[in-house]
């Protein structure tokens, strides 16, 4: 494909030379492409679930449970609200910078410190999801909160952070999966020869995921 | 830097040998076209079958036992959402775009051969499963194909045992194989044009394609993120569309839901599925009638547009379903506005497809009549959208068969129309075989003729007032007893043209084995997919280079040309011309 880069012309011309031009419409690899318009479908399924949360909270009858109540904790007699949820965010932002490294390293063809930062981004998903399971273990046993109903009031709470929390965690789980399978590809060189694309498109996932963390924390438990 | 894509490589493919690798576990988009469009014309017959028991029972209550009023909300249940989703969205984007994509944009197969298998077995799976609702105790679900909480979940609903369930899961499975199909149609479209083929010179189908499929992964979250409550609301017990409702004179267990957020996020799928399957055939009937009429498309850049801009609007007119569903009434403004937005890009669409008629060479081929008759009944089936489109006409016309009048001419007999132009353009390059010519045009007439004695009725039964998804109009004051007798008129054309469909399906299976051989580019169409080396096009399409375009895909009634068209892989100095004695050389246009 040929694209003129002459910086005289406008930005707008060049996205329609771009856009018309024959054979690629975009200057990345397919599966690239692929994964951008992927997470694009993503969004709107987790901006759904944001927005019917949204929805049953303003049609629950009994009141909603205060977040800052529910998902605190005492430590040394100190009562720290959101505590783990907190930590949870750092540990999950922290996760997106070691994936930028690794990508950063990957296009720098050095292989061991690729796979080295794409395992402790697996590791810091894996961290996440301890804290998911021991933040949901306390909610059902020790809180009595159950997706139909709960003791602090609206049924809705439960359900929905059951289904929204739930429905990111199987995002995590399925990426530290993706991450360790494509981390151990680089550690034997699978992507010596043919570019370290797929470490990218592992990270547009790994980015994502967090993102959506991110206004899950915003919407769900700081509202 | 630019990528080497598969496609671009001019290294010999290895062709599966084996029958297996062949023809079942296929990733030769070929095929797998093929695999979705003979899935879905067969679920398409069940849903066609129920739909003749429910006209059965419509046309002639109390005379057929085995049809009761759980059976024929589970008939219409299952009709409708066959239809809509695993006929119409599978063959029109599974079977055509898998078909049509590589070819058009003379690519040698789909940027993800392997995801495209999985995509097909998926959707076969979510079949399965919708077919294995039958057999289940308490038969499929009852619920109407918009499946409505808190009615679809509760007792008394027939199907609310396993059937709800069975029905949520395969949607699940649906999505999750549209999407695999999706990104690879988005990513192809997008990635593997050949030379020369710029997104302004693909045909019309491609682009209706294109949108459709990207609409379709916008659209499909909703009706994913709706099943997933649905399915927590009646598994797990949670109250996400269950208010405190009294059922059969029990107390349910839920309270504090919204049913109106089911309808919000059933709709904002909804809407957008109707132009998934609308956009596409639109595509479709523009190069069928072009390339029959021996003319250009009239307007291409408008017809491109109009496509783009119908897939934005049909994402903000979601609620004009819902104008009695107690929403708050000022949205019923907002959305009447932007439905009867809607009706600009359409109505450009229309009056294009007209004027490229205008001053044609018509040729009245059966794709073409099938064409046509699609111009006809899309004029009518928009024409009464326009009316239910308008909050005040629609309050009493909603829930009457008005409406299923309107949706079956504009999103049942206008798409299937246009599939079976399809169906029967396509053929000699799918088979290498002509259809026979005169069992196509009976299959038309029969089916032309008979959806107007079907739906024309049923317009006037609606504006009587007949309220839909009734089992029996018994001893009801204000229905006449001509109303009557129209419905059991109607019921004997539906069976009629029901059987008809037995021609098309006699038509292409017998021509496959026996029918005339096919001339390479029957039609003389300018399009890249009848440009292959060899016809049917075989495993990687393109014999050892790929094609070059040179131009658009609508080079029809090129004065001065030796054959009236100009395929779009001939360079410009090779095109035939006449001279002045009307012999033959070649040279410069």
């Amino acid at each position: 494909m040929e694209t003129t880069t002459n910086k005289e012309e406008s930005s707008w011309q060049t996205v329609v030379t771009d856009w018309s031009a024959d054979k690629q419409a975009f200057d990345m690899p397919w599966a690239k492409l692929m994964m951008w318009v992927f997470l694009v479908g993503d969004t709107f399924i987790f901006s759904l679930f944001l927005v019917g949360y949204m929805a049953v909270r303003m049609s629950a009858t009994d009141p909603w449970p205060s977040t800052s109540e529910v998902f605190a904790m005492e430590i040394a007699g100190i009562h720290f609200p959101l505590l783990l949820i907190a930590i949870m965010t750092f540990i999950l932002i922290t996760s997106s910078g070691t994936m930028a490294m690794a990508v950063n390293y990957g296009y720098q063809k050095k292989r061991i410190l690729t796979f080295r930062f794409m395992l402790a981004t697996a590791i810091l998903g894996l961290v996440f999801l301890g804290f998911q399971v021991f933040e949901w273990a306390d909610l059902i046993f020790n809180q009595g909160v159950r997706p139909w109903g709960n003791p602090m009031g609206a049924s809705q709470f439960g359900a929905s952070f059951f289904m929204i929390t739930g429905f990111h965690g199987l995002h995590v789980t399925g990426g530290v999966i993706y991450l360790l399978v494509i981390a151990f590809r680089v550690k034997r060189g699978y992507y010596e020869q043919r570019g370290y694309e797929s470490v990218e498109i592992a990270g547009l996932y790994w980015h994502f995921v967090d993102l959506v963390w991110v206004f899950i924390f915003a919407f769900f438990y700081l509202w | 830097m630019s990528y080497t894509a598969i496609a671009d490589q001019p290294v010999h493919m290895h062709d599966p040998t084996t029958f297996v690798s062949k023809y079942i576990w296929s990733q030769d988009h070929k095929v797998i076209a093929i695999q979705y469009g003979v899935t879905a014309i067969f679920v398409g017959v069940v849903a066609l079958v129920l739909s003749a028991l429910m006209r059965l029972q419509l046309g002639f209550p109390d005379t057929f036992e085995f049809i009761n009023p759980n059976t024929y909300l589970q008939f219409a249940t299952m009709h409708g959402m066959i239809m809509v989703v695993y006929l119409l969205t599978a063959l029109l984007l599974g079977g055509f775009g898998n078909y049509l994509i590589p070819l058009m944009i003379g690519a040698r197969d789909m940027a993800f051969p392997y995801l495209n298998m999985l995509s097909f077995w998926t959707y076969f799976l979510s079949v399965l499963v919708l077919l294995a609702s039958f057999f289940v105790p308490g038969g499929p679900t009852g619920a109407g194909w918009t499946l409505y909480p808190p009615q679809a979940i509760l007792p008394g609903t027939p199907g609310v045992d396993l059937g709800i369930v069975l029905m949520i899961v395969s949607l699940a499975i649906f999505i999750v194989a549209f999407t695999m199909g999706g990104l690879n149609y988005v990513t192809t479209i997008l990635q593997a044009r050949t030379a020369g083929m710029t997104l302004m010179r693909m045909p019309l189908t491609l682009w209706g394609i294109f949108i459709a499929t990207v609409m379709g992964l916008l659209a499909f979250p909703a009706l994913l993120v709706s099943a997933i409550m649905m399915a927590m609301d009646k598994l797990v017990g949670t109250s996400f569309f269950m208010p405190a409702l009294i059922s059969l004179g029990e107390a349910v267990d839920h309270s504090g839901g919204s049913p109106l957020l089911f309808q919000h996020l059933f709709w904002f799928f909804g809407h957008p599925e109707v132009y998934i399957v609308a956009l596409p055939a639109f595509g479709m009937v523009s190069d069928v009638l072009a390339t029959h009429a021996r003319k250009n498309i009239f307007g291409y850049r408008m017809m491109v547009w109009a496509i783009v801009v119908i897939g934005l609007l049909s994402f903000v007119v979601w609620a004009h379903h819902m104008y009695v569903s107690g929403m708050n009434p000022t949205f019923g403004f907002f959305f009447a506005t932007t439905t009867l937005i809607i009706a600009i890009p359409t109505a450009i669409k229309v009056y294009n497809w007209v004027l490229t008629l205008w001053q044609g060479n018509i040729k009245l081929t059966v794709p073409m009549i099938f064409a046509i008759g699609f111009i006809f009944t899309f004029i009518h089936g928009g024409l009464s959208g326009l009316f239910l489109g308008n909050v005040i006409v629609d309050v009493p016309l909603s829930d009457t068969y008005f409406v299923v009048a309107h949706f079956h001419m504009v999103m049942g007999v206008s798409p299937i129309m246009v599939l079976f132009a399809a169906i029967y353009h396509w053929y000699p390059l799918m088979t290498g075989r002509m259809f026979h010519e005169g069992l196509g045009k009976w299959h038309f007439w029969i089916t032309f003729l008979g959806a107007y004695a079907v739906f024309l009725p049923i317009h006037y039964l609606g504006i009587l007032g007949l309220p839909r998804r009734y089992f029996s109009f018994a001893d009801t004051d204000f229905i006449p007893d001509t109303a009557h007798m129209l419905n059991a008129g109607v019921t004997v054309s539906a069976i009629i043209v029901a059987l008809a469909q037995l021609l098309f399906i006699i038509n292409i299976v017998w021509s496959f084995k026996h029918g005339k051989k096919a001339d390479p580019n029957p039609w003389g169409a300018a399009s890249l997919e009848w440009q292959t080396p060899e016809q049917p096009p075989r495993h990687g399409n393109w014999g050892d280079s790929l094609p070059v375009v040179y131009r658009w895909a609508y080079a029809y009634g090129v004065p001065g040309v030796k054959q009236d068209f100009i395929p779009q892989n001939v360079p410009t100095e090779q095109v035939m011309m006449l001279d002045e004695n009307g012999a033959y050389q070649e040279q410069e246009v």
